[in-house]
């Protein structure tokens, strides 16, 4: 695991990384106006209100059941992939996955890999890992290979390289690949495909995420809209797919709402243009398709969360991004503020059984609990809820036993008395009586720096009387008290 | 847990469960209890008295009792759940006393009472069913005017031209963003204009604003730019909350442009004899 520490250690920064991106005009326009069109997508996806929301409670029954069946789920979907000739692989930790990928790949003698678009890979740190061993492994998904292309991790989920616009992915082609400058998206597009399409052809190993792994037919489902991941899947000999265990679900049936949720929260998108679904390897009297299909199964922190009843709705996600899209937060700091693999809300909530909260101190309380996240999500996760439980897990003694790994990360005797302070003040009526008295009366006194509210705000002076008494005054006036 | 085991109907997408039904309202009462919330009570005490006149003037009784103070959920959004349920559980007696319908002038503390009280007392069962019991007879002032009253608002002011922000709770947990409309859609001459990104939180989020001020910072900023860019000449809002917020931040930009409570907009605008600052 000693490749994550240089992640981690800039999560633990979330406020300066947040005030840097917060100055950088054109992150933040990139980022807002990206946003904006992903909202209004996903708004025109679902022009009847009554349908979106009756298949938002079908999604989280259908995650719901799932996971209430996971461990029967998973092994029904080894024995099914199994009979159709896909080897499966079980990982605990990503040191674990990424040491059977590595396996896979020295199997066959494979120095280039070529990658579909995988989010579990970006947790394993897949690509450094290979690399440290002497194996390319090369982004095919346009946004990943221009961030790779940078050295860069992605910024989104779903969009990688959204940080980025027209100019600075130009700029960037032009700097790494020696290609004209042009500001045509189009033509950008056209000169990475150029790349690619030789790369597709000479790699040893295609790697893949997954979708959707349904466990009754033995399928991985993968949807994508640049043929890269057919590509990545269908052209090398080998295919490898990583996954993590919340992935499964138990029938075809169950994936038609699922599917539908995805595309549309995620783009906008009634279905993408590629949907793939890889039930085995090429058989004899098949053409095409890879002669080996292997499927990683990533633990890495999921089964910590499945054991608590209220974080296991975490595991209910099917990766669309809409939270992200819908962020205040996220909008205006970006992916990259995060510092972790998966940022925006769900990467707040999915982060802490992963790496520890201990990783991610003060991702629980970067958001102001709109609500926005939880209101769009296509499977119903109550991420404020689930936010609100971490702070609260965050503010444990630590010497006491942690629920969620890690927690206990911010706690303070100094903050915990003060609330004991305002408990007191709260609880006794004739203390709070006294205290609005004095706050009321000494109005004049109210310092005009009071900490970090004075940064954004005039001072809050009280008014000259409170609730309290005009209330009282008026109800004395009516005779009632 | 039966639910969980819901089986999905073969091929469809549109075949889903029944959403719950909206909130059912009950006949006006003949008396309420003001639950006038911390922020009111220290920095608008006037919106709460407005709350007062607007709910005597459609002839109810309103109450305040003295033993109120704050609803708990500051310490509940910090993750300091034993404090906040101590708190929540005076408020729960002070409220219990009358049994009265509760009234806020304020979507998130609304949104305490009838939701959060809930998680906070899952482990009491005997507690859980007063507070459930609190929670279908909380309202926020919007709805409660609305819904329960249905107030008919004879406009006596001049025309204006304002702006509303809706709080995040009031839109996410209350389910009231489109009550305060409906009531400035009463006012014949109030023209309400859109703001951009209207729906979008105003940064507040309680001690987030403390916590994460670069951030909240950049969001209010956001939000009052968006205001004065309407074409507005004044902000209303049924939450002390985001108004705390939001007038903060014009203030100390040195903007003439503020925000005001709902209450004291309506409580102006139908009642002649209200003048601006008037107890």
């Amino acid at each position: 695991m000693s490749q994550r520490i240089p992640v981690t250690e800039l999560a633990a920064d979330f406020r300066s990384r947040a005030t840097t991106a917060l100055a950088d005009d054109q992150l933040r326009t990139n980022f807002r106006t990206a946003m904006d069109s992903l909202m209004k997508k996903r708004a025109d996806a679902f022009p009847d209100e009554q349908e979106r929301e009756g298949l938002r409670e079908l999604g989280n029954r259908i995650k719901a059941r799932a996971l209430s069946r996971l461990p029967d789920l998973l092994e029904q979907l080894e024995a099914k992939l199994t009979e159709n000739g896909v080897t499966v692989h079980w990982a605990e930790t990503v040191e674990q996955a990424n040491r059977i990928v590595h396996g896979i790949i020295e199997a066959r003698n494979g120095r280039q890999v070529v990658k579909g678009k995988s989010m579990v890979s970006e947790e394993m740190e897949m690509n450094d890992y290979l690399a440290r061993r002497d194996i390319e492994c090369l982004e095919s998904d346009m946004g990943e290979y221009i961030v790779q292309l940078d050295g860069e991790k992605p910024s989104h989920i779903i969009m990688p390289a959204i940080h980025k616009n027209a100019r600075q992915v130009s700029r960037l082609f032009s700097e790494k690949l020696g290609e004209p400058a042009t500001d045509d998206v189009n033509e950008l597009i056209q000169t990475g495909r150029r790349t690619l399409r030789r790369k597709f052809m000479e790699a040893d190993v295609g790697v893949s995420g997954v979708n959707f792994a349904i466990a009754e037919t033995g399928t991985l489902l993968l949807v994508e809209n640049e043929g890269n991941g057919r590509m990545s899947t269908t052209v090398p000999p080998v295919h490898i797919a990583v996954t993590g265990i919340e992935k499964v679900v138990q029938n075809l049936r169950d994936v038609v709402p699922l599917l539908s949720l995805l595309t549309r929260s995620a783009l906008g998108q009634p279905i993408t243009t590629y949907v793939n679904l890889i039930s085995s390897p090429r058989k004899p009297e098949e053409l095409d398709g890879p002669e080996e299909v292997h499927l990683v199964l990533l633990d890495n922190g999921r089964s910590g969360a499945f054991a608590d009843a209220q974080m296991r709705q975490t595991l209910n996600c099917i990766r669309c991004g809409a939270c992200m899209n819908h962020c205040p937060v996220y909008t205006r700091v970006g992916g990259h503020t995060y510092g972790e693999v998966y940022p925006g809300p769900i990467g707040k909530i999915i982060t802490p059984h992963m790496a520890g909260l201990n990783q991610v101190p003060d991702h629980p309380g970067a958001s102001s609990l709109c609500g926005a996240c939880g209101e769009v999500c296509p499977v119903k996760i109550p991420i404020p809820q689930l936010l609100q439980r971490l702070r609260q897990e965050n503010v444990r003694n630590p010497a006491e036993p942690q629920v969620v790994k890690g927690g206990g990360s911010k706690y303070s005797r100094t903050e915990r008395m003060i609330w004991q302070g305002w408990q007191l003040l709260n609880t006794r009526p004739a203390l709070y009586g006294l205290f609005l008295r004095a706050a009321t009366r000494l109005r004049r006194l109210t310092p005009k720096n009071a900490g970090p509210w004075t940064r954004n705000h005039s001072a809050p002076v009280p008014a000259r009387r409170s609730l309290h008494e005009l209330a009282d005054a008026h109800l004395r006036q009516r005779g009632d008290q | 847990m039966n639910e969980l085991f819901y089986d999905a109907a073969p091929n469809a997408t549109r075949v889903a469960p029944e959403r719950p039904k909206p909130r059912q309202y009950p006949d006006k009462p003949a008396e309420v209890v003001l639950f006038g919330t911390c922020v009111v009570d220290l920095f608008f005490p006037e919106a709460g008295m407005d709350a007062i006149r607007l709910l005597e003037w459609e002839g109810i009784r309103v109450h305040f009792p003295r033993e109120q103070s704050c609803c708990g959920q500051p310490a509940w959004t910090s993750g300091y759940r034993d404090q906040a349920k101590a708190v929540a559980r005076a408020q729960l007696e002070v409220l219990d006393r009358s049994g009265f319908p509760v009234v806020v002038p304020s979507g998130s503390c609304a949104g305490m009472l009838r939701h959060h009280y809930r998680e906070l007392f899952a482990d009491e069962p005997d507690t859980l069913a007063r507070v459930n019991a609190l929670a279908e007879r909380t309202f926020e002032l919007t709805e409660f005017l609305l819904r329960v009253c249905k107030v008919r608002l004879a406009d006596q002011g001049q025309p204006r031209r304002v702006a509303l922000h809706t709080s995040c709770s009031a839109r996410r947990e209350m389910d009231t963003h489109l009550h305060a409309r409906e009531l400035l859609g009463q006012l014949d001459n109030v023209e309400r204009v859109d703001h951009d990104h209207e729906s979008e939180c105003c940064g507040f989020g309680g001690t987030f604003s403390v916590r994460m001020p670069e951030v909240s910072g950049a969001m209010v900023m956001d939000k009052t730019r968006a205001l004065m860019d309407s074409g507005a000449v004044e902000m209303v809002t049924a939450d002390g909350g985001c108004l705390l917020n939001i007038n903060g931040s014009l203030e100390k930009q040195q903007q003439a442009f503020r925000g005001r409570h709902l209450a004291s907009f309506l409580w102006e605008r139908v009642n002649t004899r209200a003048r601006k600052g008037a107890v």
